[in-house]
Order: C-alpha cells, then structure tokens, then sequence
C-alpha cells in the first residue's frame, strides 16, 4: 500500500467503527548498511520499516494513541480499537487538537534524489576506507568502530480534516573511529562522521583525514591539572551543550516542570548579548530537514536567542494553544506529544563589542582548554538543574604549543556558561547537529587525573 | 527474484510452524549459506505515565516481524523484515544471500530439518491476561505520585509503568526450533525539588522479568519514601571538590560502574572489534582477590532472566571473574565463531530488526564478607556514592559516572551530602583496587543500549571500596 491508499484505508476503517476524529503519522523505511573488519565485510544488514501511530478522538475530544509495524487491513483496525480504548485514558487536563496549520503551504527543499548504490558498492567503498585510514599513519592499528549506510524513507501525515503530507527522502551516513596505540602508552581513539542525501554525496577522503588527524592529535597526551580555566569550546562541543539543555526554550519541559525557563521568560536576558540562537530545521546544510513534524505543522527558522535575550520557545499544538501562540513545527507524535529542537544555528550578534576579539583559537598564544568533542552527555548532563559535569577530548594550549589532554571531565552551570561567553569568533562551522562558531568561555573547572 | 515461484503462506502465532520455517532454511542453505537462523517475533506493549495527580500518557503499541541472519565463512548477513509471508521471508533470504555474495551454492553445511520444538510458552500464555489493566496500574501509580507530595518543596512527580510481552519463535540450520514468551515490567519514580535557588532530583526504578502479579506487589510507598528522601537530602548539597579518593559505593544500581566499565569489555564483541584489554588475560589476574563477578540469566524474576536466549540457547550462569581471575567472556553464536569463546546464551537482542550480539543479563559482584560499616569506617577522608546515575564507557575503556545521591566520609562517618560528582577511571585501573566487598549484595533493573539495541538488564552488588578512583566536581 501506498501512502494514500493507506489514509484511505484508515479513513474507511474508522468509519466502519464510528470513530470521527482521528489523525495518524507514518514512516516507511529501506535502510542498508555494512561493516568491515580488517579489509573483510562484518556484517552487512538490510531493513524494511513500517512504523504507523494513530491517533483517536473520542466523543469526549479525549485523545487514544496506538503504534503498530502491522499495516495490514486487520492491523490497522486493531490500532484504531486500541486507539480508541486508550482514548478512556485521555488527559482531560490538557486537550489536544490538530494542528491549526496542518492545512498551511509546506516548504520542500529541493533535495537531490538519489539511487541506491546497493550493499557491495557500499562494501567496496568502506573496505577501501579502511584501507586508507590504517595506511594514514603507523601507530592506527584498527578501525574498531565503522559503518556506511545510506537509507531512503517516506514519512506522512494525514488527519480526517483533510490534510495530508507526505515526503520521500534518502541520506547516507560514514562514520570511522580509528584506535591508535604507541609503546608504553594508552590507546587513543578518535573519529568522525560524515553526512550526505546519497553516498555519492558524502566527502569520504575528508572523512579519513578527519578520524586520522584527530586520532594522531592525541598521541601525544598529558594529565592536566584540576583548576579553572579559560575554555575555547568547539562549534561541535558548544552545539552539544546547547541541545543539551534546549529544555530551556521547549514549552513542553517548561509546562511539564523539568526546565530551567518558565511561562514568563521570554525577554529575560540568560546569555552575553552578543549571542544569537535559532532553530532552523529547514536550512540547506541541515541534511536530516523535514517540511513538517508529527503533527503536521510546517518546520520554520525561529529565533530563540536574540542578542542574549529569550525571543521564542518551541511548541507543538497543545503547548502553542496553553501559551497562546501557535505552533512551530517541533512536535513528535505521541500519546503525549513530544517537542525538540531540529536544527541549532548560534552565530554572533551586532551586540558584540564586549567580546575579546584576541581570542583566537588559532591564533591566541595565553593558556586554555580546548574541548573538542563532550561525552557522556546522556550521563553528565542534569538539565533540570542546569549543571553539567561531562567527560571530554581535548587540548591544553600554553605557551603557543598544545598537549593532549589525558582524562578530565569538564564542569559547570548552563546559565553560567552562557552569561560568561568572552568571545564567538567570526566563522562558523556546518556540523552534523548544526552551526555554530568556536565559543570563549571563562573560568570553567576542569578535573583532571594530575 | 529468486522466490517469485513461491507459493504464499505465512507465520502463524500458536501454529506449528515447522514446515514453512524448514522450507525457508532449506531455501537459504540450498543457495550456499552455511548456517541459516531465523527470528520471529509478536509485540504487545503499553505505558501509562501519571504527572502530578493526572495519568498524561496511555501508548498501547503492537507489531510483528522477522530478522533472518545468513552466515558464510565468519561473515554474516542480516535482513529484518515486517513481511511474515513465506513469499516475504524468502525474499529476505535471498536479499541476505545477495548480500554476502553467495554465488558458490555447493553445500558445506548439512540442515538436517528442525528439531522437536522446544517450547517454554505453553505456561505463559496466561500471563497477558494477568497482569494488570490499564485501570489498575492508573490507579497505583496515581497513589504513587500522591505519596511524592510530601511537602511543598516537590515541584514535579512523575510515575511511569511499562509492560512489555513479546512473543518469539527461534529456527536455525543446526535443528533450533523454540517458541518462548516473555514478560518485562517496569515502575518508576521521578521527583524534582526546588527552593530559591536549590534544585534536586531523585529516581528510582524497579522491573521484573515473567512475573505477571509482580506490580501488584509493588511496595510503592517505601519507593516514594526513598525518592522524596533522597531529593530532600540532595536539595541543599554542596558541589564536590574534584580529586583523587577513596570511595564506597553503595549496592544494587551501584553495581551499574561494574557493567559499563568491565562487564562491555568482557562481550566477545569487544574481542572481534579490538577494543578490550582483556582479550588476551583469560586464567590472568585483572581485578583485586577480593572480587568475584557472575553473569547469568536464571535468577527467578530478575529483569535480565530468561528462558532461551535469543538465539534459541538456554543461559547459564557465567563466572566471568574468580577471586580476581578473569575465568570467561560472555559470548554468542558470532563471538564463538570469530573469537573461540564458547556460547553462554547471551545472544540478544532489542526486537526483530537487531541481530544478536553477546550482551550481558544479570551482571553483578558477588557478596563479600565486610558490613558496609566496615568500608566506611577504613576511610578517613573519601567519598560515599549512595545512588549512581548513567554513565558511559569510550571506545578506549574510560568510563564516566554521574554521582546521584553522595555523601562525604570523614574520618570513617558519613557527613555532608555533595552533589554534581561524577567518577572517572579505567577498568584495568579501577578493578584492581577494589579491595573490600560487603556482604550485602542486592541487584537492581535497568536497560543496557549497545550493538544489538536496547535489552533488559540487571546489575548489581553487594557495597564496595575502591581505594582510589578520580572525582570530578567543581
């Protein structure tokens, strides 16, 4: 069945069962992926997807919910009875209704369609990989973690409203972790990622280089001291911090008491003013966009941050109606409708003259902690308090020369962080999660093994 | 396509399906593959989440599917599939012999049909109609959030419940034939509190494995009684100075450093990948002789136990370290064929769409013979971790843990409680100074995300002192 077919399928089904209100969002998937081992192929994997989540109104307008892989006539029936009984339960507190813009125009970007290339091109183009990462440089002995994928998927959504969206889609992934050892020293481990709409698209030489240069920079590595210290944090790193604790502009961790804004933030000043920060799920570099969310409502670029002061928070349909807003196509669907950030953009506002221009990560010869990459985010990261306290890969800088750092977490306060930013340097980096130049930070502890 | 000729019929739960499965086998052993496993499952989940004194969240979910794996040589390809045809099957056959570019069909490998169907369902059937309805678990977890409202200071409850029964049919070329059910439930308790400026959080979870009254049993108000204590203690705490000490920690979910820092390393997967220091240590001495560690998958109800392991193996009770003696790896069908490891029934998997891969079950040290006063009362000067959170291991074997609820120790009594402190090591490093075991082991459920997806775990301990370890802070 198609897309259509399976909205009219529904649509008679629900009918049938005398159930008026319903809505229902879909993907289907074929993924493809391999691994190797050494030049041989580890394992290769092929999947075929189907993921259905209806939703039910009751004639109490309480909403039912059932997710369901079995999109057969039987199965999408069963899913609207068990839509329907969960609909008992409905939250009576919190009402939920279809998107006022489930029905608006879309913006499709004009993303290049791509053909599958197919398991043994993917196989030859990963052991060839392999090859020239372990042939980069003596002391890479194995490439422990790799992968090349490339996956192509409809997603849908459809109400008994009339609207109805769909949008084919296909993205490859590479990702390469080599390990390195040396005599007398610890394993060091490093790697990189890389994204494109096809393999064809993906930049596969820069990838090796990447996990090559980053893995050899730690080579030579040093205990640091536990202390304070100035930090230059990455644009990969500083985006991981941000989406960390994206609580902070989420309407719905806001109503559900789990974030550290609350209903009556916007306008208050939580960062220097030389801070800007949107969301812009729909921007070109973005390789994983999509037109609209779980329940329809288009993706747009908002503003969250504007010159350190909170502009906007991010809804779905039932945050929106609480807040008196209207969505702003960030919701999952779900028995309880999820909200998150799609696509973080930081850059540095006309508010900047107070930062110090002099620190540059490049070019800046006093003493810092350069944080590469954060770990642990899932571990260290307490974002309804705010704190943080995260293990990374990094540099000491000092004196114009740097050192790898051994082990060390680093420490603090989001808020802290954010309101002690000394410098965003000018040029911005696309990363995977998305854009952000390299940001100063002072006087954050850092715990090290010395 | 090679199965276009093929008549249609399909997997039926509660059939005997042993003649649609041999056909599939026969299918895929006859293109040249050397071992052929099939893997079928029937899911039916729900969660309830009840926040404040309102149930916010009912998901029901059902689904069905089937993961085929060919192996060839020490490769193997992997097809996953929402097709229960045999059309369907077939065709995931053919996709997985395509894969693997099988084009010598001569047969190495003899599939002398399916065995007597080993079948641990017959007595769980029932269970579905056992366990609790909807109502009733709303009706429990409301009290229990109720019971979180303890004073003005908790800002935010939360209770979640979910259930989880799937059932699985298991075939493979080597005459494996099993159908099993399983039951996985599982309550927790959330709270966060507020004061000024001071902001805390406590947690707990509890979980069982085929026990379908076992919710019923809940002791939900000492759970309620421990989450809010642990928050109110929490509240005011001081951040931790960073530093190398000594510390104990506390047992059950303490138990959680063992699995992420050692017991990973000890999956034949990490041997296939490189990346455990212990690969070549078997019969060698790599923690402390007070430290003997266990994996197994047979502890009655506990929430990483099962029947048959997911590729259709009995588990066993696995001693993976003897008095400091690294003694066994937890192995799988692909461990024991890439690495030499026998299989210890380990081989799992979140759901249809992952292929096994060696994961741990119920993972834990084993008890000692010291009171936890004893380990308190040995420190002058450390750190006590009464409730861990997550943690994670990098590819190069540190490990990384959150402290939830600590406490310093001052001159062998408990004090002040800090917060934001996280333990950092190497699990060569840190398992050798492990030097005093308490004689109060306890397990505790969690889930455990890697290679084959998210699987039901417990981990455990009984308290433990690690004489050094790094304390990050502030």
């Amino acid at each position: 069945m198609n897309s259509k077919e399976i909205t009219t399928q529904i649509s008679e089904a629900a009918e049938s069962l005398n159930l008026k209100k319903w809505d229902y969002g879909a993907s289907f998937s074929n993924d493809y992926s391999v691994q190797v081992d050494k030049g041989e192929a580890k394992q290769l994997k092929a999947s075929q997807k189907q993921i259905l989540t209806i939703r039910v109104w009751n004639e109490s307008n309480l909403v039912g919910i059932t997710t369901t892989s079995d999109i057969s006539e039987s199965g999408i029936k069963k899913a609207l009875n068990q839509a329907n009984i969960a609909s008992d339960f409905g939250n009576k507190n919190e009402r939920t209704e279809f998107s006022p813009l489930a029905k608006d125009p879309i913006e499709v970007k004009k993303s290049k369609k791509r053909n599958p290339v197919g398991i043994k091109k993917l196989l030859t183009l990963l052991r060839e990989a392999e090859v020239k990462l372990l042939e980069s440089h003596e002391s890479i002995k194995s490439v422990p973690y790799n992968g090349l994928s490339e996956s192509f998927y409809e997603r849908v959504y459809a109400n008994s409203d009339g609207a109805f969206r769909s949008y084919t889609k296909s993205q490859a992934a590479l990702y390469l972790y080599a390990r390195a050892e040396e005599k007398n020293k610890k394993p060091r481990s490093s790697g990189s990622v890389k994204l494109g709409y096809g393999v064809e698209d993906i930049d596969i030489d820069s990838c090796i280089k990447d996990a090559s240069n980053k893995t050899i920079s730690h080579l030579n590595y040093s205990s640091i001291n536990t202390h304070k210290y100035l930090i230059c944090f990455s644009p990969e790193s500083f985006l991981t911090i941000i989406n960390a604790f994206s609580s902070m502009f989420n309407a719905r961790s806001i109503l559900d008491g789990v974030s550290l804004s609350n209903k009556n933030s916007i306008g208050e000043k939580i960062s220097t003013e030389a801070l800007n920060i949107y969301d812009d799920g729909l921007h070109e570099q973005n390789i994983s966009s999509s037109p609209f969310d779980g329940e329809g409502t288009p993706t747009k670029r908002l503003c969250l941050i504007n010159k350190g002061r909170l502009e906007n928070f991010i809804h779905s349909e039932s945050t929106a109606r609480i807040f008196k807003t209207m969505p702003t196509g960030h919701a999952g669907l779900g028995s309880k409708v999820s909200v998150s950030p799609d696509w973080i953009v930081v850059e540095k506002s006309e508010e900047n003259s107070d930062l110090k221009e002099s620190l540059d990560h490049s070019a800046y010869e006093g003493e810092f902690v350069y944080i590469e990459e954060l770990n642990a985010i899932h571990a260290g990261v307490r974002a309804s308090q705010g704190s943080f306290s995260l293990p990374f890969d990094g540099w000491l800088y000092k004196k114009g020369k740097k050192i790898s750092i051994e082990s060390a977490t680093v420490a603090g306060d989001i808020k802290y962080l954010l309101k002690n930013i000394v410098n965003i340097e000018s040029n911005q980096k696309v990363t995977t999660s998305g854009i952000s130049p390299h940001i100063w930070v002072d006087e954050l502890s850092i715990t090290g093994d010395a | 396509m090679l199965s276009s000729q093929i008549k249609s019929n399909e997997i039926i739960f509660g059939s005997c399906n042993k003649d649609l499965l041999e056909e599939i086998i026969f299918y895929g052993m006859g293109l040249g593959a050397d071992f052929v496993e099939i893997f079928i499952e029937n899911t039916d989940n729900s969660s309830v989440l009840a926040e404040e004194d309102f149930i916010t969240s009912v998901s029901p979910s059902f689904g069905r599917g089937a993961g085929i794996r060919i192996f060839k040589d020490k490769k193997d390809g992997f097809v996953s599939t929402n097709d229960l045809t045999k059309n369907g099957l077939m065709r995931s056959v053919s996709q997985a012999i395509e894969m693997l570019d099988i084009t010598d069909n001569k047969k190495r490998e003899v599939f002398n049909g399916l065995d007597k169907h080993r079948n641990y369902s017959l007595s769980k059937k029932k269970w579905i109609n056992e366990v609790p309805s909807i109502h009733e678990i709303s009706e429990k977890l409301l009290v229990s959030t109720k019971s979180l409202k303890k004073n003005n200071k908790i800002i935010t409850r939360k209770g979640s419940y979910s259930r989880n029964l799937q059932e699985v049919i298991i075939a493979s070329s080597d005459g494996t034939y099993v159908s099993d059910i399983r039951l996985h439930q599982t309550v927790g308790l959330n709270v966060i509190a507020s004061d000024a400026q001071y902001r805390s959080s406590g947690s707990r979870r509890f979980g069982s494995s085929g026990m379908p009254h076992e919710f019923r049993l809940w002791d939900h108000e000492k759970a309620a009684n421990d989450v809010f204590e642990s928050s109110m203690n929490m509240l005011y705490a001081d951040y931790v100075d960073a530093g190398q000490m000594p510390v104990v920690l506390a047992n059950k979910f303490g138990g959680v450093i063992f699995h992420e820092a050692c017991g990973h390393l000890l999956e034949t997967t990490q041997i296939e990948r490189g990346t455990t220091p212990f690969e070549n240590k078997l019969n060698e001495k790599i923690a402390h002789e007070s430290v003997t560690a266990i994996d197994e998958g047979i502890s009655e109800g506990s929430f990483g136990s099962l029947s048959v392991d997911d590729e259709g193996m009995e588990p066993e009770k696995s001693v993976l370290i003897k008095d400091g003696i690294l003694k066994k790896f937890i192995s799988d069908r692909a461990g024991e064929l890439r690495t030499g490891h026998k299989r210890t029934g380990s081989g799992r998997r979140q759901n249809y769409s992952f292929a096994a891969a060696s994961r741990m079950r119920n993972t834990y040290i084993a008890k000692g013979e010291h009171s936890k006063e004893d380990l308190i009362n040995s420190i002058s000067d450390g750190l006590y971790c009464k409730s861990m959170g997550g943690g994670s291991v990098g590819a190069t074997g540190q490990f990384n843990f959150a402290v939830e609820e600590g406490y310093l120790i001052k001159n062998g009594k408990l004090t002040n409680p800090v917060k934001g402190a996280t333990l950092i090591g190497e699990a060569k490093e840190v398992m050798p100074k492990i030097s005093m075991c308490g004689n109060d082991l306890e397990l505790a459920p969690g889930f455990c995300g890697s290679i084959s997806g998210s699987v039901n775990v417990t981990v455990g301990q009984p308290h433990i002192k690690v004489d050094s370890i790094t304390v990050g802070g502030r």
